[in-house]
């Protein structure tokens, strides 16, 4: 090659150089900063503006919330003469009061002998879970998860040997997780219905899931609990009255399944019509070319759509305090009135905010897992 | 198209043999999309062992013609019987002629979400019912017809088209079809994966598979076709043997879109 060259070409090099490192302001951390932080003059503006917010508010937060809180005492008088003797000055946390009321947070006014059973009802809902969110684990697994909803009723509500617990003494994050996931639970396969039906050919089904879908999403969710908390009961023939928190269920079930619909037909809107036509070109009848087609890809197109319904939903059932159910906001009330505790308020909502946002943030990992998994392309 | 081809064509068509019984019989046949009539009285009977071309202009109406033979779009008037069985709006009578009728489309379509293995076995498992061990061993026996064992257990997306449209034509024959539909096989595909999958069609022909296939191949068409069928707006114009079509074409309509298509 290079005899070739030396004879054709005035001047090659006779050995390689090897590449010098780029200029520092290329490298990095420098290089970092410029392309993200220091891109323009308005961009370089607003990062001095943001690092001066985070300088002081993040101090000062850590002030309050971890420096000066007291974490123990039996009254907010308590907590102050607490601070005052660390040589506290200004506002800080008195954690304690979530400390004294934790069970009540956690649980509302369950019996406090009894609450290994929601407990325990808590800890077999993972394990009812887990075969269903990794597709790894052993197929038996499903059994439990299937059974999970009547062993959890059991736990919860007591009979055939336990003993029972009221609706109304159920409260706090119990409350919030039992309208939350029985609501995700089963706003997922309903959705799927009313979307199927809403593209369907048959016009009575057409009807129906549109007129459904329209009206729960047109109405808001508070009023449908009101309708559940009074009007429901009209319907039912007197003495069969069903239990409030079923109520609400139903109605949170209905309200997400009505949004979980339009994001799963939003999924089979994206599919190419080649697939439902390989599919019947196979020979597959409605039903088998939904599940074993249409649907997993429908699905996974609509994931953020999905998890986004769920976090909605899960959100959602703080509005159930509002009809007077005790979940965590609701919780929030009688201990404010109580006059030990009379005068926090930061404290009650930074906790209960922590709670949603620790189950929210979950489910939405999950999702991006999920979605990396299902990933079937170029890889 | 190639001279290799053209030469090729007595001898590889002289192998394939075609009976009298009736595969396909289509009578009178007219559809509609709202006022547009895009089917004219098309008459066509296509014996076993057929290989039939089809070929025309854009929007002729030849993919509404082979889609009607397995039902993906519905004729107004008019009889369409595949192997014995009328197309009607029985559902039973539609899933018997799905399942005999194995169909290739222009762009693949296969299954994303499933490997490649799981694409060719998933219609005989839940149509035919096979045990899952028979229906892979035949997938595999397929996909090494179509040269392509070793991709098995890779998904669609990672495949070249010319591969794809392989795994496309061994997912259709794992259902054990007499008949197979091919809607432009080729026309997504580079030249040199088209001849990969030409090749699978040819040795398919072969093997006496009634065949009817929409593509602009000409020299597929003169080597294992025994009909070829030229359509323009919604009519069977005219067909006749792939020799005579190409030499003698009868129409002028058949004379200006063989001028138009051969003459690059
Ligand atoms: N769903 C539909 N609704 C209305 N018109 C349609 C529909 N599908 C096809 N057509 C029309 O019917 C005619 C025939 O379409 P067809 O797809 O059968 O043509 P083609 O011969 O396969 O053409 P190409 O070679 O471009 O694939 C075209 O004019 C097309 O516009
Ligand atoms: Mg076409």
């Amino acid at each position: 090659m290079s005899d070739l060259h030396s004879n054709t070409v005035a001047f090659v090099a006779g050995s390689q150089i090897p590449p010098s490192p780029p200029p520092a302001k290329d490298r990095g951390a420098v290089k970092w900063l410029r392309e993200n932080m220091f891109s323009s003059v308005a961009n370089g503006i607003l990062t001095v503006i943001a690092a001066l917010v985070i300088i002081t508010a993040v101090p000062a937060i850590l002030q309050w919330a971890f420096i000066d809180a007291v974490w123990s005492a039996g009254s907010l008088s308590e907590c102050r003469e607490i601070a005052a003797a660390n040589g506290v000055e200004g506002a800080f946390a008195c954690w304690a009061v979530i400390n004294e009321r934790f069970n009540q947070f956690l649980f509302g006014f369950y019996p406090n002998e009894l609450l290994w059973r929601p407990v325990l009802a808590f800890v077999l809902m993972f394990v009812a879970m887990a075969p269903v969110l990794f597709r790894s684990l052993p197929k038996p697994m499903l059994w439990f998860s299937a059974a999970y909803p009547f062993l959890a009723y059991f736990l919860i509500w007591g009979g055939l040997g336990l003993e029972p617990v009221e609706s109304s003494k159920i409260g706090g994050f119990l409350l919030a997780l039992i309208i939350g996931v029985t609501g995700i639970v089963a706003s997922l396969p309903f959705g799927v219905l009313l979307a199927l039906g809403r593209k369907s050919d048959l016009f009575f089904i057409k009807t129906i899931c549109v007129v459904f879908i329209e009206f729960i999403r047109g109405v808001p969710l508070i009023t449908l609990l009101f309708v559940a908390s009074s009007v429901l009961n009209y319907f039912f023939p007197p003495g069969t009255a069903l239990d409030l928190i079923l109520r609400v269920v139903i109605m949170a079930t209905l309200f997400s399944s009505a949004y979980m619909a339009e994001v799963i037909r939003g999924g089979l809107a994206a599919l190419p019509q080649g697939q439902y036509e390989a599919a019947d070109s196979l020979g597959l009848d409605y039903w088998k070319s939904m599940r074993l087609i249409i649907l997993p890809q429908a699905l996974k197109i609509s994931i953020p759509g999905i998890v986004n319904t769920f976090i909605g939903l899960f959100k959602d059932t703080t509005l159930v305090s509002v009809i007077g159910l005790l979940d965590p906001v609701g919780m929030i009330t009688p201990i404010r009135a109580d006059s030990n505790w009379n005068g926090l308020v930061w404290e009650f909502y930074v906790f209960v905010a922590l709670f949603f946002f620790a189950f929210c943030f979950c489910m939405s990992r999950y999702s991006m897992y999920l979605e990396k998994k299902l990933k079937t392309d170029n890889h | 198209m190639t001279d290799a081809t053209a030469a090729a064509a007595p001898t590889a068509r002289s192998t394939m043999t075609v009976s009298d019984e009736v595969a396909i019989q289509i009578s009178k046949m007219n559809k509609w999309y709202g006022e547009f009539h895009v089917l004219r009285d098309i008459n066509l009977t296509v014996n076993r062992g057929e290989r039939i071309v089809i070929c025309g202009p854009s929007g002729s109406g030849k993919s509404t013609l082979i889609r009607c033979i397995n039902r993906l779009e519905e004729h107004q008037a008019g009889k369409i019987v595949v192997d014995g069985t009328e197309l009607t709006s029985d559902l039973k009578n539609i899933d018997t002629i799905r399942k005999e009728v194995g169909m290739c489309f222009q762009h693949f379509n296969l299954f994303p979400h499933l490997t490649i293995l799981e694409n060719c076995t998933l219609a005989p498992i839940w149509v035919r019912k096979t045990p899952r061990r028979e229906a892979e061993e035949t997938a595999m026996h397929f996909l090494e017809k179509v040269k392509i064992p070793d991709q098995a257990h890779k998904y669609p997306g990672q495949l070249s088209g010319g591969q794809q449209q392989r795994v496309a034509i061994a997912r259709s024959l794992c259902m054990k079809p007499r008949i197979m539909l091919f809607d432009e096989p080729t026309s997504a595909l580079d030249p040199e994966m088209i001849k990969e999958v030409l090749d699978t069609m040819i040795s398919l022909a072969e093997e006496g598979m009634t065949m009817l296939c929409v593509t602009h191949e000409m020299g597929f068409a003169r080597q294992v076709a025994n009909r070829v069928i030229f359509m323009d707006q919604g009519q069977i114009v005219e067909q006749n043997e792939p020799e005579e079509f190409f030499l003698n074409p009868r129409s002028d309509r058949t004379k200006l879109f063989l001028s138009q298509i051969l003459g690059h």
